[in-house]
């Protein structure tokens, strides 16, 4: 089967096939990544505009990166300190960069459904790159992309998703993606960071790392946003790091050949122990370098169909 | 000058159900009954209205609209408003206080009753503040709104927090007899909620507002009834807790009566899928077992009458973010199908259904409305039960097109309706 989307705006909404043929077409422009001159005509005359609303570097840079390896023209919006402060709404931002003959609009939105409600609205192809808690789909694509890489196959894989699953955008993803790729996924964090009904999902559920962690064979640790502190969620730092920090001795407790992921950017010392971070099992920066390969190969599909 | 309303079948709750003509009379109803036309009279004199297939109720009476004038004039006005209330069905209203400045005083209700007095449709009837600005802490001045002509008190939108200032509210309230209403809600745990918590806030990662929110209030207010014998009035209550809080305080004979809105039987979280903010209102939409409870309240009285929140904004509001847009839908020219719903249903019976309407709500606030018994103001309103439409917001006499109900095939509408005995809609 071919992509027919004229958007990527969530893992919910692709079906298992959808997510392989990514995976797939994302294979080549790995090896892209790898040459001397890291760049291919695939997207040369298409315009890629970069829209976004909250603040982001590694995933601004990754998209920008992708569209250039690929040829594209990339323009740069950060209307959180030009038009937002004039009372624009996201919309007529959105159109102007339409009119403008962006084929793919990139949008970051600090408000769940702003992809949604964008693509709707106009013509461009609209990647999600991240909406409120809602969804970060191609995190979630390169995070299946780098396990792919490691691992034999994701049928029955035990993935350990740990942190704050209720204000994650990339535990959602992650959470439908590895289910759909028929992976066995346990989350692991504290209750007052467990979405209700998230077990309707299809994941597993528990409170305690330590019993959680015997037989994962990957571990995806999630950012703890230190500015909830105070919000109730937990009571300190340093209580979530002892209860739900990923140690070289809580590593042991898994599969001999764990594979260990961060979104990023990480806390060293909170959520994951810096021996942790920098071990052979880590697999932090591989996704980086995936990210961009996963984000070339899903504009291209975008572009052939557009 | 007479009216007579001919050979419609009569739905007066309570007191009459059949086919009858109604006689109107210098503004009031001079009598129901069998052919009052008779040999002789000089039809020259009389308007007569024919009411075949069609029923002949009372004017329905709303407890809880949003009329957003003075102040907030770009939404609706009380005129645009009462035009509405009246397309629906409606021949009373009663005004929500969070107004610009905020009904707290007796020259802002006053200017309420001018507004629609010159806009002759609805009748409109004032709700005052229960505290200064509405800002929780210090009472309105009550007995001046209350002279004024406010009929309920409330904060509608941004509930009385502070327990003690609640108490005060309905202990003072008691030297005027007027109701306190509130919307229940804690803000601390609703804080930044958007939509129900649930299953659907989970998947679409919207903070979420629990229905305990919404019943830990109930069970304070309820509570605080109990300690000042207040009349309490639940605003729309929406889940299966409140229901059973409110069955309770009424089965130990407390003076708390309660509403329902159409939407919060009609429709569920699943509405806001597709991050739709004309299905974000206050309280949420809730899980289908809510919408089961609410259903039996009203089946079985617990719930005494049923309200729109009709809360108009204007479309650029309702085109931000889910998250940013804010809460409400416009309710009065969608309420009377989806009321009918619940007798196609069976949960109730179309008496019950108009009384739901009219004579019960009216009951609540006791407003002198809602019935057609001999003397009273000739409010009427002619329904075609039968007739289809589908909802078309660009219709609406609201200035507002704030429906999650876009393209709905309705069934039961609203043909005509008067007002002191006057005809202010006729259906197009």
């Amino acid at each position: 089967m071919g992509f027919k989307r004229k958007d990527l705006l969530s893992i919910a909404s692709l079906a298992p096939e959808e997510i392989t043929l990514i995976l797939d077409a994302a294979e080549p422009f790995k090896e892209v990544s790898g040459r001397e001159i890291k760049k291919v005509p695939a997207l040369r005359g298409k315009t890629v505009a970069n829209l976004f609303f909250e603040p982001s570097t590694r995933t601004r840079a990754s998209f920008e990166l992708a569209a250039k390896r690929l040829s594209a023209d990339v323009i740069n919006f950060s209307p959180s300190a030009s038009s937002v402060m004039k009372g624009e709404t996201l919309l007529d931002t959105a159109r102007n960069i339409e009119y403008m003959q962006a084929d793919i609009i990139i949008l970051r939105h600090s408000s769940a459904g702003a992809a949604e409600t964008l693509a709707r609205a106009v013509r461009s192809s609209v990647i999600n790159a991240g909406d409120g808690w809602h969804e970060h789909p191609t995190q979630a694509l390169l995070d299946l992309f780098t396990i792919k890489e490691k691992k034999s196959g994701f049928k029955g894989l035990r993935v350990a998703i740990v942190g704050d699953l209720a204000h994650s955008r990339v535990a959602r993803s992650d959470i439908r993606a590895l289910t759909k790729m028929g992976a066995e996924v346990l989350v692991i964090g504290p209750p007052t960071m467990i979405p209700p009904y998230l077990d309707r999902l299809g994941v597993k559920i528990s409170f305690d790392l330590d019993s959680a962690l015997p037989g994962m064979d990957v571990i995806i640790m999630l950012r703890l946003q230190l500015e909830r502190q105070g919000r109730s969620l937990f009571p300190t730092v340093r209580e979530y790091s002892r209860l739900y920090g990923l140690t070289p001795e809580r590593v042991r407790l898994a599969a001999s050949d764990v594979l260990i992921m961060h979104p990023g950017p990480i806390n060293r010392g909170i959520e994951i122990a810096p021996e942790v971070a920098d071990s052979p099992s880590a697999s932090i920066l591989d996704q980086v370098t995936n990210g961009v390969a996963v984000r070339m190969g899903l504009m291209y599909l975008l572009s052939q169909l557009n | 000058m007479k009216t007579l309303i001919r050979n419609g079948h009569v739905i007066d709750p309570g007191r009459f159900n059949g086919k009858a003509d109604v006689l109107i009379e210098g503004g009031k109803i001079a009598a129901v009954g069998a052919k009052l036309l008779v040999k002789g009279d000089n039809s020259s004199h009389v308007t007569v209205i024919e009411a075949k297939g069609l029923w002949v109720c009372p004017g329905f009476v709303d407890l809880h609209v949003h009329l957003r004038e003075p102040g907030f004039e770009y939404k609706e006005t009380i005129a645009t408003g009462a035009r509405a209330a009246v397309a629906g069905g409606f021949t009373s209203v009663c005004c929500m206080p969070n107004t610009r400045p905020v009904n707290d005083s007796r020259s802002v209700t006053e200017f309420i009753l001018r507004q629609a007095a010159s806009a002759k449709q609805a009748h409109v009837f004032p709700i005052g503040a229960i505290t200064k600005g509405s800002d929780g802490n210090e009472l309105a001045e009550i007995g001046e709104l209350y002279d004024a002509g406010c009929v309920a008190l409330s904060d509608d939108g941004r509930p009385v927090m502070q327990s003690l200032i609640m108490r005060r509210a309905m202990e003072y309230a008691l030297a005027f007899n007027l109701p306190i209403i509130d919307h229940c809600e804690d803000l601390s745990l609703a804080e930044g909620g958007s939509m129900n918590e649930g299953l659907v806030s989970t998947e679409l990662g919207l903070a979420g507002i629990p229905s305990a929110a919404e019943e830990v209030m109930v069970a304070r207010n309820v509570a605080l009834a109990e300690l000042t014998g207040a009349r309490l009035h639940l605003a729309h209550v929406s889940t299966v807790g409140s229901v059973r809080l409110v069955r309770e305080a009424k089965s130990r004979g407390l003076a708390v009566t309660a509403e329902a809105c159409p939407h919060h039987f009609s429709l569920t979280e699943e509405a806001v899928r597709n991050f739709n903010t004309h299905a974000k209102m206050n309280p949420p939409l809730r899980t289908g077992a809510d919408v089961q409870a609410v259903k039996e309240g009203l089946r079985d009285g617990t719930i005494d009458g049923i309200a729109t929140d009709h809360a108009p904004h204007a479309v650029q509001e309702k085109q931000l973010q889910f998250d940013e847009a804010p809460f409400g839908i416009v309710g009065l020219e969608t309420a009377l199908p989806l009321v009918l719903n619940l007798v196609e249903e069976g949960v109730l019976s179309s008496e019950q259904a108009i009384s739901k309407l009219t004579c019960a709500p009216a009951q609540v606030f006791a407003l002198p409305k809602g019935t057609l018994a001999l003397g009273a103001d000739a409010d009427v309103v002619l329904i075609d039960p039968d007739h289809t439409w589908v909802v078309d917001p660009s219709r609406f006499q609201s200035k507002a097109r704030n429906t999650p109900f876009t393209g709905w095939t309705m069934k039961g509408r609203v043909m005509k309706t008067i007002v002191g005995g006057e005809v202010v809609y006729d259906s197009p």
